[in-house]
């Protein structure tokens, strides 16, 4: 980097920093403990409190709830080194980030690179703006790891599609406004090129969908049926039978989005939490060794990690990432993530079991516990992650 | 700073990866150790080396060195790592150097610098004495005697000492074990009346030695830093030389696991290649993930220690704790995974494992630095 780049970077980062300090409510400067703190946006969205409202919107206004995408799409058309300051400053005042969605995270990054001019018009800003909620239409009951033997199927009827079948754990599809959605546009063919990758409105007639309770409590995946949907052909993202390819790609975006999920950077240590209730011995060391060291294990791989989290981007900006380098990311971040919360039920003892009451935020710790356990599940499983670092990376035989 | 070397950087990597795999492959110290070399590592490699620029990595261009940073020391050491070459260059040319460069007044360093950097000075540093690392723990004596001072104790595991020509050593001037202050570093002769010095042939055919001192004396001026206040000039080099330790560690955990991965594409049992079995391939990508964290880690802990070496502590604690469990793992894997072949000396998997065990000891293991992350976060 010249000196006069990175003179201006600096100017960026100070910049940056005077907007976040005057703009973001000091209510959003605290990590999100419950599902009402997290504001997705969509046609019936409401902010859970007026601070969440104002944070999000001159973060919209601003372009920054998609600070990397081009501004006439509703970005911010920061360059990559912009919007590492961005995400620097806001971990270093613990901001929230202002809107949570698999339109950012997934379909986006997906649209610009497959999307034809139309498409990205139309649903860019929607999703930068939060106007449009979206849901992923992967699994389906017996494709779940093994994706593409996904068998909901779509048959040509002049201009348009006609969609018949049947999706699970489609996240939040009981809230979601659109789908991005995996069919089978050509049963003949081999497997992997058969699919198309399609949106459709999930007002369209055919659609419905069945929450799944979980063992968290919550229902955050649905059951998705498709019964004779009609969908434009216009609607498929990049070719025809193609899908597989939109599909790929979509999913290295969403295994570093788990990937990170676990990553807080803000907030207390894990030990200053254990010892609320584990205690504190003469020394001022947590009064259960076992447990100490476990933590500080823990924080030793958390950290590494996070180093790693960063050097895969700087990769990448590089061009030297390995594409499958994701899935190694995701299987570490769950694994870990898993591990955080092993580690949170056992330092908070008794008090970590209540499920119901105001004292534990309607166990709040517990269910947050059983909901990693979908972590390594979700997105491709550990050992599907496992089998593409060893087959894809490391160029081992077999299968 | 982005966690990818530069172009200037991969440069180096090349040019001492061409060296050291050309002169230095494994069976460069399989030679060394078989023949009981008195030195036990090649000084026409070494003067090599030094024609290279690689001795003189760390030393500031106005005393012959190159003047470049820790991350391109730990270039250089990952590629050690690869091969295990026995060389002076950790303790010279890293800790040495950098307690020399840090600490030392004008004398010293126009006295010494230029003579690591040309190659033509070992130097070690002198600094546990139990089993452990436990730098706070240091009790050799100095006592103040005329103009100067009287050393009186025993260092184990000095590397290099049984070559050095200039040992660096930690002395207690004040205070007990267990306290930071009180410490000072003094330079002291070899030849010194009074100095007592064993090679120790360790496990990994590396060299070291225990070395004794029997009231050693000290002139005023081979004080390196200030009396009592040593705590915190040893702490940065130590951190430099865990740093440089993490990075070769890096270098032999990837080289095993590439031997590893090669091994699983190439065996046959049961009528298959072993690597198509998908418990094994789920151990080999594990320990995949392991290295490109540590890697990632390393690097971190490296560009801290450039950025500013009193602030990278923490950093270091991380990549030497993972670096410690990763090496450990890897050569454990790359030990089972060969199979009987993993046990026999004639293959050189065994020697990645030996050097593993000696690298997770200096300057303190998994363990030490694990609980260092948790003081500093107060649990």
């Amino acid at each position: 980097m010249s000196e006069t780049e990175s003179a201006e970077l600096e100017t960026f980062r100070s910049e940056t920093r005077a907007w976040l300090e005057a703009n973001c409510p000091p209510e959003m400067r605290k990590p999100a403990t419950s599902d009402g703190d997290v504001f997705w946006g969509g046609r019936n969205a409401k902010f859970s409190s007026e601070p969440q409202r104002i944070w999000f919107e001159r973060m919209r206004d601003k372009g920054w709830t998609v600070p990397d995408w081009p501004r006439e799409y509703g970005g911010g058309g920061l360059s990559a080194a912009e919007h590492k300051v961005l995400r620097a400053e806001m971990a270093r005042m613990g901001a929230r980030p202002p809107l949570s969605s698999f339109g950012i995270w997934m379909l986006g990054p997906a649209l610009l690179k497959y999307g034809n001019d139309a498409q990205k018009k139309e649903h860019l800003p929607k999703i930068a703006a939060g106007e449009i909620r979206w849901c992923q239409g992967y699994s389906e009951p017996n494709a779940g790891s093994d994706l593409a033997s996904l068998q909901t199927r779509a048959e040509s009827d002049g201009d348009d599609f006609i969609i018949n079948g049947q999706k699970i754990w489609t996240s939040y599809a009981n809230y979601a406004d659109w789908i991005f959605c995996l069919v089978r546009t050509d049963p003949t063919a081999k497997k992997h090129d058969g699919i198309s990758f399609i949106l459709f409105d999930m007002t369209s007639k055919g659609v419905s969908t069945k929450p799944i309770l979980l063992i968290s409590g919550y229902s955050p995946f649905c059951e998705t049926f498709f019964d004779n949907v009609r969908v434009p052909k216009s609607h498929v993202v990049g070719t025809i039978n193609r899908g597989w390819d939109v599909a790929k790609y979509l999913l290295q975006h969403e295994r570093a989005m788990i990937s990170g999920m676990g990553e807080r950077g803000v907030g207390r240590p894990l030990g200053q939490i254990a010892a609320d209730s584990v205690g504190t011995d003469a020394l001022g060391r947590l009064d259960d060794a076992m447990l100490r060291g476990k933590i500080a294990n823990f924080d030793v791989d958390e950290a590494a990690l996070a180093a790693c989290a960063e050097r895969a981007v700087d990769l990448a900006k590089a061009g030297q990432a390995h594409p499958a380098f994701s899935s190694a990311m995701k299987y570490y971040g769950t694994e870990l993530n898993k591990r955080r919360y092993e580690i949170l039920m056992s330092a908070g003892g008794v008090d970590a079991l209540e499920w119901e009451s105001e004292r534990s935020k309607q166990g709040a710790r517990p269910r947050a516990w059983l909901r990693t356990k979908a972590n390594s599940i979700e997105g491709g499983t550990s050992e599907v992650m496992l089998g593409i670092v060893a087959k894809r990376i490391l160029d081992l035989p077999g299968a | 700073m982005a966690l990818v070397l530069t172009e200037e950087q991969s440069m180096l990597r090349d040019s001492a990866r061409g060296l050291i795999s050309d002169k230095a492959p494994v069976s460069h110290l399989r030679h060394l150790r078989d023949s009981k070399d008195p030195t036990g590592f090649s000084k026409e490699l070494w003067h090599a080396f030094a024609e290279m620029g690689f001795a003189g990595l760390l030393v500031p261009e106005e005393f012959g060195g190159s003047g470049l940073g820790y991350v391109e020391a730990g270039v250089v050491m990952e590629e050690i790592g690869r091969t295990l070459m026995p060389s002076p260059f950790l303790a010279t040319s890293v800790v040495a150097a950098s307690a020399l460069s840090r600490g030392g007044n004008a004398a010293q360093k126009s006295e010494y610098l230029p003579k690591v950097s040309n190659g033509s000075l070992l130097a070690t540093l002198a600094i546990d004495e139990g089993a452990k690392h436990r730098p706070l723990q240091t009790s050799l004596q100095a006592v103040r005697a005329g103009n100067g001072f009287k050393l009186s104790g025993a260092k184990a595991l000095v590397v290099d000492g049984h070559v050095a020509d200039l040992l660096i050593v930690a002395a207690r001037t004040a205070g007990s074990p267990g306290e930071r202050e009180g410490l000072t570093l003094f330079l002291v002769s070899p030849r010194a009346k009074g100095v007592a010095i064993e090679r120790t042939i360790m496990v990994d055919a590396h060299n070291a030695a225990r070395i004794e001192f029997a009231n050693v004396e000290v002139n005023a001026d081979s004080v390196l830093g200030e009396v009592d206040q040593g705590g915190a000039l040893l702490d940065g080099v130590l951190d430099i030389g865990r740093g440089a330790v993490a990075a070769e560690m890096v270098g032999l955990s990837d080289e095993v696991f590439n031997r590893t991965v090669e091994y699983l594409k190439s065996r046959k049992q049961f009528g298959k290649l072993i690597g198509e079995f998908q418990a094994l391939q789920h151990r080999a990508a594990e320990l995949y993930v392991d290295i490109e964290i540590t890697r990632a880690a390393t690097m971190k802990a490296l560009q801290a220690l450039d950025a500013d070496v009193a602030k990278a502590a923490l950093g270091v604690a991380v990549a030497k704790a993972r670096a410690g469990t990763t090496a450990t793992r890897a050569v454990q894997e790359g030990v089972q995974m060969h199979g009987g072949m993993g046990m026999t000396d004639q293959f050189d998997i065994g020697f990645f494992m030996k050097r593993a065990r000696v690298c997770e000891e200096l300057f303190g293991d998994a363990n030490y630095h694990t609980e260092q992350l948790a003081r500093a976060r107060e649990y």
